[in-house]
């Protein structure tokens, strides 16, 4: 029997077209929009102007507090125009626009790192590194790493888990990461364990990826301290919470992190960017993505500079199929549909799904029938006809009552509601409301 | 048999005394005392209960009328300075006089003007869209036509209008309670002063884009050209953010900037169609030409 998560949760189909697709180099842009606001908090502060000059990797927008992280300039060439770029809500936000510099090697010469096993660095040194070079969680929610890994006294670490888990159906990037560089990854899992004193390390792959999990069984075997674990393939095993429940039985508590039970949880792409700014001096200027979708011919997992429009990786894949309706930034449970696709590939940014006609649309919204099924799957014990409910009556209190907060947002309910009722748009609007709430409470 | 009777009756009546001196001593020691005022200043309120004065209604703001020494910031704008003003005279307190205000809807943005780029199948409620992205067309300041609005007038003073999309003030019924003005996510309707015939001109357009992705959007957006802050002649136009505004206070309604926009984006309603000078004298005459640009 596998390990899993004990409450709810779906198994939509998976999807993955992708998985067998090596990663392949994306040409360099010749014009690259990098917003400033990239990372869950406080947006980085500009720091070049107009008409500078930068190089790979310098930074370009420094950390605006302790929940934020910096920006480094994917490419080398100039900074053309600092403005106002529309986001993938529609939303317009700040970005530097900078153009590649076609005469500059640097851009297009792609060194190959040699596996580097020595770490130089001390850890305090490491946790600095991690923080300057502007690593933020690459799963998805891109909550600044250095915050993660800054740990009070009163806490202690015991466990360190690797998600490896992609459960969202359609993307490879993390797959073909670990299949790839797999031995970086465990590189970077040692660093991280050396720097935080931790006792132990577990990579959490889900049982879809059974040559991810194989090739690291190979590779652990001369390290006692580093576990691979096969989870049962379940949605959305990839959140933190259900993660530490699925692999250690512990409950997370409900405003709470994986910090209060001892474990810090880390997705796989993180720790390469991780191992590659320790042993590589090299900062967070390019992730995986992947490029799918049902109709495109070419669909496959790219290296790309933070900063490409999305249109350019389309276009890469051979372009816009017939009939395309959607345009997802993500996966198709908790991606966001794009509103256009000039819209840069952020820190964000783990797949860019195509959506055609017959499967983007929504069910008409009809009565709730009372079958109880989102209750079922909601993986954080919650009722999300009620809270839906509360929300779209204005009883913003009794929702805040009823642990609206803790929703995932992980979309389950919506996804098996046989009426099609819009759940999560609603508890969305409804957290929204009660953060406001709390926030004027204090 | 007699004795029956008189068993029950005697019984009956001691217990009727008994519940009489209880009531009769709870009364007196439980009695919370009232200010009569209160009940009399709830009288004059119009008893729509909106919140529109900021209370939570008609009896919570009497009561705070009654409660405070110092009532000129207080003001209830569905009765005005008429109920202000009995008010007053009730309390013997000063109260401050407020120019009448109306709701304006500031986009006109209508969907043959401002096409749509993309398609949104959630609720249809202005506050979820907002919240998760910037509309259904390339503005993103423009009115989401969900019509939140709609929804939260209590006086039927608001509709949508099916052709443009866009909700529509009937300012006979508009008490100017702002409800709308604090339902509205993109901040689009705002009160401003009521003129005599219901004469208003203001900037219909909240985008801060810069001119060509302004009029790129929306064909009727302003662009931030500022011709109409060089001809106004009482300065009270200001450009802040490619984006004017007619100050109401010092706006005189005399029209000239109206002609000099190149999006048509500042609206006049209710003048007359042809540009007679003598408006204000031939009042009676040039009333049943008004033009019902955005009046209903």
């Amino acid at each position: 029997m596998l390990k899993t998560f004990p409450k709810g949760g779906i198994h939509p189909p998976e999807n993955k077209l992708t998985s067998s697709k090596p990663i392949q180099r994306l040409p360099v842009p010749k014009v690259v929009y990098v917003p400033i606001a990239q990372h869950i908090g406080i947006p980085a502060e500009i720091i070049v102007d107009r008409k500078d000059k930068v190089e790979i990797g310098q930074v370009i927008a420094k950390s605006g507090g302790f929940v934020s992280s910096n920006i480094h300039s994917p490419v080398a060439g100039t900074v053309t125009k600092l403005d106002m770029i529309v986001d993938s809500t529609g939303y317009k936000k700040q970005c530097i626009v900078i153009r590649t510099d076609a005469k500059n090697a640097s851009n297009f010469v792609e060194t190959e790192y040699p596996l580097k096993k020595e770490i130089a660095l001390e850890p305090q040194k490491i946790l600095q590194r991690i923080s300057d070079y502007g690593i933020v969680g690459l799963g998805g929610a891109t909550f600044p790493s250095h915050v993660k890994l800054n740990i009070k006294a009163d806490k202690k670490i015991d466990c360190l888990i690797i998600n490896g888990v992609e459960c969202e159906p359609y993307l490879t990037a993390d797959h073909r990461l670990m299949l790839e560089k797999a031995e970086e990854i465990l590189m970077g899992i040692q660093i991280l364990m050396y720097a935080l004193n931790v006792p132990r390390a577990i990579i959490g792959i889900e049982n879809n990826k059974r040559d991810a999990i194989e090739t690291f069984k190979k590779l652990i075997l001369q390290e006692p301290k580093i576990q691979v674990a096969a989870l049962q393939v379940k949605y959305p095993q990839g959140g933190e919470k259900q993660l530490v429940r699925a692999l250690l039985k512990r409950e997370v508590p409900k405003n709470g992190l994986p910090l209060d039970v001892g474990v810090i949880v880390h997705n796989v792409g993180t720790i390469f960017a991780i191992y590659q700014a320790v042993q590589h001096n090299k900062p967070l200027i390019e992730r995986v993505v992947t490029v799918t979708g049902k109709k495109m011919g070419n669909a496959s997992n790219f290296w790309v500079k933070i900063g490409t429009p999305i249109k350019d990786l389309i276009t890469e894949v051979g372009g816009m199929p017939e009939g395309t309706r959607k345009i997802v930034n993500g996966g198709p449970m908790m991606g966001k549909a794009l509103k256009n696709t000039d819209v840069p590939v952020t820190k964000g940014t783990s797949g860019i799904l195509v959506i055609s006609e017959d499967e983007a649309s929504r069910g008409e919204t009809k009565p709730c029938i009372r079958c109880g099924e989102c209750v079922t799957v909601c993986p954080m014990g919650l009722e999300p006809h009620l809270l839906m409910n509360l929300s779209e009556k204005g009883m913003f209190e009794n929702a805040g009552h009823e642990d609206i907060l803790t929703c995932i947002e992980c979309g389950s309910c919506s996804y098996v509601c046989p009426s099609h009722r819009p759940l999560l748009d609603y508890i969305r609007f409804g957290k929204s409301i009660v953060k406001k709430l709390d926030v004027s409470k204090n | 048999m007699t004795d029956s009777i008189l068993y029950s009756v005697l019984l009956l009546a001691s217990l009727g005394v008994t519940a009489a001196m209880v009531l009769y001593v709870v009364s007196k020691k439980f009695y919370v005392y009232e200010n009569p005022l209160i009940a009399e200043v709830e009288d004059l309120l119009p008893a729509a209960n909106c919140a529109g004065c900021g209370s939570p209604g008609c009896k919570a703001f009497a009561e705070k009328l009654v409660g405070t020494d110092d009532i000129s910031d207080l003001f209830c704008p569905v009765g005005g300075n008429d109920v202000m003003q009995l008010v007053s005279e009730a309390l013997g307190k000063e109260v401050a006089e407020k120019n009448p205000t109306v709701a304006v809807v500031r986009c006109q943005g209508a969907c043959d003007v401002r096409p749509k780029t993309s398609e949104f199948q959630g609720p249809r409620s202005c506050a979820i869209s907002a919240l998760i992205y910037s509309g259904e067309t390339d503005c993103q300041y423009g009115c989401l036509g969900d019509g939140d609005c709609v929804a939260v007038c209590k006086f039927d003073a608001m509709y949508m209008d099916e052709t443009t999309g866009l909700p529509v003030v009937i300012t006979d019924k508009c008490t100017s309670c702002g409800m709308c003005v604090e339902a509205c996510p993109r901040d689009i309707i705002e009160m401003r002063p009521k003129h005599k015939r219901d004469l208003k001109i203001y900037v219909g357009c909240l985008s801060e884009d810069k001119g060509g992705i302004a009029r790129k959007a929306c064909s009727v957006a302003c662009i931030g050209c500022s011709k109409c802050l060089d001809i106004c002649p009482k300065e009270a136009i200001t450009m802040v953010n490619n984006l004017a505004y007619i100050d109401p206070e010092y706006c005189t309604l005399c029209r000239k900037c109206v002609p000099v926009c190149p999006t048509d984006s500042i609206i006049e309603t209710n003048f007359p169609k042809k540009k007679v000078k003598k408006v204000e004298v031939d009042q009676g005459a040039e009333v049943k030409s008004v033009n019902l640009i955005n009046n209903a």
